[in-house]
């Protein structure tokens, strides 16, 4: 019982560092999109998915790794209107031609 | 926010963890350093796009190039760089706190990171070099030899930045100026994280 409790208690603090959440979402997006890497016979949404996740995680990186999220707005606005712009064009440019 | 003098490393600390510094909107480091990160971030989006209209234009040789990359080595680097800023985010937060020998720890940890990636980079621009490719698959290799290139020219820049902040944490008392330096370091940082994320895409996972 008390191996248990020590179990949680640590697990529950390495849930409360600062970034873990992201960190782990980075981590599970990353894999996710290496999985894409192979395509599966999904085609075009394999990449189209890739270049969203990764542009996505561009996002998580700003808000919690760069603290944008207590950013001014302005700053907030230009970096993910980077983000969103970027990400259309290239999908954009993918989808032409494909 | 706060009425005691400022300049003081407790001052800064308690400044930097008040709910009043979340909201009242903090450039994260200097401004000046968000004109260099933002502008780099034009200079690779303009990159990216050259990239992916040349793609456009040799889809099937492009695709072909693609499907003999690593991406093992695209995704351990992916791995790695993430790692190296979540060390980064929790040394400054332990600086933050006060807690110094935790932060210089972190920040190593985050330099040991980087340094993962050069080596690996190293074994796959070695792999590619001697392995060789068709004449025609030229025009991938040349975008991918100069914008991985160029990304592994800014980590290089950033384990440099790495090292200062490093130094930086072994200051007895930490002030403003110095948590701004930690601060802009961190940015500078991460800006070379989320470039990588995106060359892994265009790279590793764009396929036909």
């Amino acid at each position: 019982m008390a191996t248990s409790s020590t179990k949680t208690s640590a697990a529950t603090r390495v849930v409360h560092f600062p970034g873990f959440l992201p960190w782990l979402l980075l981590m599970v997006l990353t894999l996710v999109s290496w999985w894409l890497g192979y395509g599966h016979g999904l085609g075009k949404l394999a990449t189209i998915s890739a270049l969203i996740l990764a542009f996505f995680k561009v996002s998580v990186v700003g808000a919690y790794y760069m603290e944008l999220r207590f950013a001014p707005l302005a700053l907030k606005l230009i970096f993910n209107g980077w983000v969103v712009f970027v990400c259309a064009v290239l999908i954009g440019i993918y989808l032409v031609v494909h | 926010m706060s009425t005691a003098p400022p300049g003081s490393a407790s001052n800064e600390r308690v400044a930097l963890s008040t709910p009043a510094w979340r909201t009242q909107g903090h450039v994260p480091g200097e401004v000046g350093v968000w004109v260099f990160i933002l502008g780099d971030m034009v200079v690779f989006a303009w990159l990216f796009i050259v990239f992916m209209h040349q793609r456009s234009q040799h889809a099937e040789v492009f695709d072909q190039a693609r499907r003999s990359m690593n991406l093992t080595f695209g995704g351990l680097n992916t791995l790695l760089l993430l790692t190296g800023s979540w060390f980064v985010v929790l040394g400054v937060h332990a600086l933050r706190r006060g807690h110094q020998p935790a932060g210089k720890w972190l920040i190593a940890g985050a330099i040991a990171c980087g340094l993962g990636f050069v080596v690996n980079k190293v074994f796959e621009y070695h792999e590619k070099i001697v392995v060789g490719h068709p004449r025609a698959q030229a025009d991938f290799f040349m975008y991918y030899f100069v914008l991985t290139g160029i990304h592994l020219f800014h980590l290089m820049l950033g384990l440099i930045v790495l090292t200062l902040m490093w130094r930086v944490a072994h200051k007895a008392t930490l002030g403003p100026r110095n948590f701004r330096t930690l601060e802009a370091g961190a940015c500078f940082w991460h800006l070379i994280d989320l470039l990588w994320l995106i060359l892994f895409a265009l790279f590793y996972l764009t396929s036909n």
